[in-house]
């Protein structure tokens, strides 16, 4: 798709659009539907936007394979290291009425964490599984 | 009506045999589907069908096909057993709805088992008004946690299958794939 | 009685119409990628199931709009939402990693349909 101009010039306008939606949709998960997992998915497949136009090449040399997956395992780790902060906090295992004074900030502090971690995660499986099935052709045929 | 659209969706991917044109409507069922959550006012799951099932799958599906070929052989036996089969097992899931409560009652029993509690105090608990998020990542944080984990396993049972022997890039970003 | 059975059963007759017809792709086609097509069907059908339950009619979305519950709203099952939330993303990663098998076994059988399969796996026995 390396010649179609209309559809390079099109996803280079889209896909800042893209990436801002999902962050919008990540951070205003609290007061709107969205959260995390829209968020994560939302941005991976701006990602695989970019490859199908620009040739996965050049996408990698930005997000790297080993970036993303290096993602796949922060999230998980950002995700229960939340819980380990509550533990040390004294209170229970994600229990986020420990992270400020007042119980309710203490919630908003710690879902939003959560939600962070869940972001990471699902955005470098995503990723990382798109790269593989997309960088697996050149090979086989 | 959505629904029927669905069904005559379902019936069109039973039908075609063009496996390109099968992943579209798959993404076209999806899509649908994604429509029929938000009017049963489902829409943080809509949102996710939406980018999930007509975004990301189709694209993985797509990348799929482009290593397997995208043609599919007439089914082989004849389509009597599994026709059986399946009409059987309908009939069983039919006849077991007969006992279930009927559709949009305020009054069915889900309703008042914990999701009263929800609605009601989750506000002052939690202190956010959308209920979908403070259920999901507060009162049921080590679901969440799990079904985070579950998808990192996936994405590792993948790379262990897709980045194994064939897959030694000319890239140097492959060896973490060899192991 | 038999007009309202319909009308508030129609939902789940759909659901379960939409169920059998992943089954049956399922286990009838040979395809391994139409296999696993059949599998997203019936797993959205299940999806379609939970969302059912949990519609009251007249009830909006779980989005407080009004936090201390002064007006009377009447809001939809917020539970079901979450557990369907996290298994479609659940879903697409298993989904995945079947379609990871698939390319595998396209690479070395050189084919993705079962009986094709079948037949390699009975010659190899046979002369090995």
């Amino acid at each position: 798709m390396r010649e179609e101009v209309i559809v390079r010039v099109g996803a280079k306008v889209l896909a800042p659009f893209i990436i801002t939606f999902g962050l919008y949709v990540h951070f205003h998960g609290d007061y709107s539907p969205g959260g995390g997992f829209q968020a994560g998915v939302i941005l991976a497949a701006a990602i695989a936007l970019l490859a199908l136009v620009y040739g996965l090449d050049a996408v990698q040399r930005v997000v790297t394979p080993r970036f993303v997956r290096a993602c796949a395992a922060l999230g998980v780790i950002i995700f229960a290291g939340v819980g380990v902060v509550t533990m040390i906090l004294g209170h229970n295992y994600l229990g986020y009425n420990a992270l400020a004074h007042d119980p309710k900030h203490g919630q908003h502090y710690g879902i939003l964490g959560v939600e962070l971690g869940v972001l990471v995660t699902v955005f470098g499986v995503m990723v990382s599984v798109f790269y593989l099935f997309a960088g697996r052709r050149g090979r086989t045929q | 009506m959505l629904l029927t659209l669905l069904a005559a969706a379902g019936l069109a991917l039973l039908k075609v045999r063009n496996l390109f044109a099968v992943v579209m409507l798959a993404g076209i069922y999806s899509l649908l589907s994604a429509g029929l959550f938000t009017v049963m006012d489902a829409v943080d799951v809509a949102f996710t069908e939406a980018a999930v099932g007509a975004g990301i799958s189709t694209v993985l599906f797509l990348g799929a096909l482009a290593l397997c070929g995208h043609h599919e052989n007439k089914p082989g036996h004849t389509p009597l057993l599994p026709l059986v089969v399946v009409l059987l097992t309908g009939g069983a899931l039919v006849w077991g709805t007969m006992d279930m409560p009927g559709f949009g009652d305020p009054a069915n029993p889900i309703h008042h088992h914990v999701a009263d509690h929800y609605l009601e105090e989750s506000y002052s608990e939690i202190g956010i008004p959308n209920v979908v998020t403070s259920v999901l990542a507060s009162y049921r944080g080590y679901d969440t946690m799990g079904e985070t984990t579950v998808v990192f396993a996936a994405a590792v049972g993948v790379m262990i299958l897709l980045a194994g022997r064939l897959g030694r890039r000319p890239r140097p970003e492959g060896k973490g794939g060899s192991g | 009685m038999s007009l309202d059975l319909l009308v508030s059963h129609y939902n789940y007759w759909v659901v379960i119409f939409l169920m059998m017809v992943g089954f049956y792709i399922l286990i009838s086609r040979g395809n391994l990628i139409k296999k696993i097509v059949g599998l997203n069907v019936f797993q959205t059908s299940v999806f379609m199931l939970y969302i059912s339950m949990s519609k009251v009619s007249a009830g909006t979305p779980p989005i407080l709009v009004d936090p201390y519950g002064e007006a009377d709203v009447l809001f939809s099952n917020p539970l079901p939402h979450v557990l369907i939330l996290t298994a479609i993303v659940v879903g697409i990663a298993t989904t995945s990693v079947g379609l990871a098998l698939a390319v595998r076994i396209k690479e070395a059988y050189g084919t993705i349909e079962e009986d094709e399969i079948n037949a390699i796996e009975a010659r190899t026995e046979a002369t090995g």
